[in-house]
């Protein structure tokens, strides 16, 4: 199989085409206008359809349209762009619609900066609107990751009949790589006995509108519970580099993990024990990982692009706070191998302090 | 492994040239990433892009230390050598640098890359003249070979060129220590 070259943005956008996906609509916004743009030259030969919204709400009412009717669908966004999506997910969600969306993470508030950052860690988690549910989170670190994840994503979405959220930033989804796209496969939209599909007059219709309402309380509880805890079980995905005889373990997904990577190689070279946790769904948290962690390891260090920790409680959450947690928190800029190889010197040497999640 | 910045104003070719530099190291099965600097830049301002190019699995594609520098004008030459490994390789662009002195960590070349491409009217191909004098100096790969692999990328574009090559082997024809 050949390799292409490819943005992390454009990865994504072919592995959605080649899971079946064919409706895309979207809003522009740096940085992953190039899903859109991509999707605009594309999905019309792939015999889809691409909607360039008047702006990202009515983008993903489209998309709740479109995934009624089991069109296998995607949206993507960024910061402020992302916000704007968080009313409609809920709303999704409550109707238990599949569909992939795709958050490019760019660094600040409000507008704050094109460039890349970690600190949309918090509305992809804990957000997706109102009301209790789950998004499952799928964060790529690498080109191949974005395209074998966002054609995984499609996969997920359909079996639990959830929103997957795919959690790049502004440093993966602009970097080019050697990539093997996933083969390509079509989707049976009248597949699904949920889906709507134009029923005659006599016929029972299904329903697209929040799910408890038909279903009733005394059902849907349990089940919604049950398929949160299902997903919290089985999808936790992660990838362990170094743990085994680690002194410190670096916990960071993403752009940051890249970076912790080399970190771990250079540290060891210089006879400095460095581990690295890699999530690769931040929802569910890979908990699993911070089992059986050795005695070796005296330290955690969540290395992330935000302010403060957005990810700090869930590794205490996962670690049961069984060790010091310490945090290499860039903010706007990424970080370095030799700025986190120092930090976890002054960790040996006592110099810091392990930090405060608030 | 040879972890490289190119770096000039925007519009002299240096994210293009990074392309062309993974494109060919790829097809070679070389590992490869390529990240450009993008942000709410001056027009004029410096564009710059890092490319990793490495036998091994690439973790970080933002290296911080550099074995090779592609300096296509004056400020990216200021902004980058601090970062250089001692030994590396500095290529900078004759044509808009003025006189100076060169640190003595690293080996310093030059080549005249825009008055080369403008006295043979493909004044975009400053770019080329820069990759022709890094492949001879700096061994990345066989000079040849890479041109061409860059023949078959302008190729695939239909953007097939014969100056452009002619602007590459200026650059390894000329280059010289500075």
């Amino acid at each position: 199989m050949d390799y292409v070259l490819m943005k992390g943005n454009e990865a994504i956008a072919e592995a959605a085409l080649r899971a079946g996906c064919r409706f895309y609509a979207g809003y522009p916004i740096t940085p992953q206008s190039e899903i859109l743009e991509y999707m605009s030259v594309n999905m019309e030969k792939r015999g889809g359809i691409f909607i360039q919204g008047e702006n990202e709400i009515a983008s993903m009412s489209m998309l709740y349209g479109a995934a009624a009717c089991g069109v296998r669908c995607m949206s993507s966004s960024s910061g402020p762009g992302f916000d704007l999506k968080q009313e409609e997910i809920s709303y999704l969600s409550a109707a238990e619609l599949p569909a992939v969306v795709v958050n490019a993470m760019r660094y600040g508030l409000g507008d704050g900066e094109i460039t890349a950052g970690q600190d949309s860690y918090w509305v992809s988690t804990r957000g997706g609107g109102h009301g209790d549910k789950r998004l499952i989170v799928l964060a790529p670190a690498s080109v191949q990751e974005c395209a074998d994840l966002t054609y995984l994503a499609f996969d997920l979405a359909e079996k639990y009949r959830n929103v997957v959220e795919i959690l790049s930033d502004g440093a993966v989804c602009q970097m080019i790589e050697k990539c093997y796209l996933p083969e390509a496969k079509e989707h049976d939209m009248n597949k699904f006995d949920w889906a709507l599909t134009g029923k005659p007059r006599d016929q029972k219709k299904n329903k697209a509108y929040n799910v408890s309402y038909y279903e009733g309380y005394d059902s849907y509880n349990p089940r919604i519970r049950n398929k949160l805890h299902t997903m919290f079980r089985d999808e936790q995905r992660w990838e362990s580099f170094m743990v085994e005889d680690a002194e410190i373990v670096l916990v960071a997904y993403g752009i940051s993990s890249r970076v912790c990577r080399s970190a771990v190689r250079q540290a060891r070279k210089e006879g400095l024990k460095l581990g690295l946790i890699r999530p690769i769904t931040v929802w569910p948290y890979p908990r699993k990982a911070f089992e059986n962690v050795p005695d070796s390891v005296k330290a955690y260090v969540s290395v992330e692009m935000s302010l403060t920790s957005q990810m700090g409680e869930d590794i205490i959450l996962a670690s049961h706070g069984d060790r010091p947690l310490y945090g290499y928190l860039t903010a706007k800029e990424l970080p370095t191998v030799e700025g986190i190889i120092d930090y976890c010197r002054e960790i040996q040497a006592g110099k810091v302090q392990p930090m405060e999640v608030i | 492994m040879a972890d490289i910045i190119m770096a000039g104003f925007g519009g002299q070719g240096v994210l293009t040239a990074g392309k062309i530099l993974i494109d060919v190291a790829a097809a070679e099965g070389k590992n490869v990433s390529w990240t450009s600097s993008y942000g709410a830049e001056m027009r004029g301002g410096t564009a710059s892009c890092s490319v990793v190019v490495s036998e091994e699995e690439i973790g970080s594609p933002y290296p911080t230390k550099l074995d090779i520098l592609l300096a296509m004008n004056e400020p990216s030459y200021d902004k980058f050598v601090p970062q250089m490994r001692d030994g590396g390789i500095v290529i900078v662009n004759s044509s808009l640098m003025s006189e100076r002195e060169y640190p003595t960590n690293v080996k310093v070349y030059k080549v005249a890359a825009t008055d080369l491409a403008n006295s043979i009217e493909n004044s975009r191909g400053a770019n080329l003249v820069m990759l022709g004098a890094m492949m001879k100096t700096s061994k990345l790969m066989d000079a040849d070979y890479f041109g061409k692999g860059l023949e078959e990328y302008f190729g695939r574009k239909g953007r097939s060129n014969p100056k452009n090559l002619e602007c590459y082997q200026m650059g390894i024809d000329t280059v010289s220590e500075a």
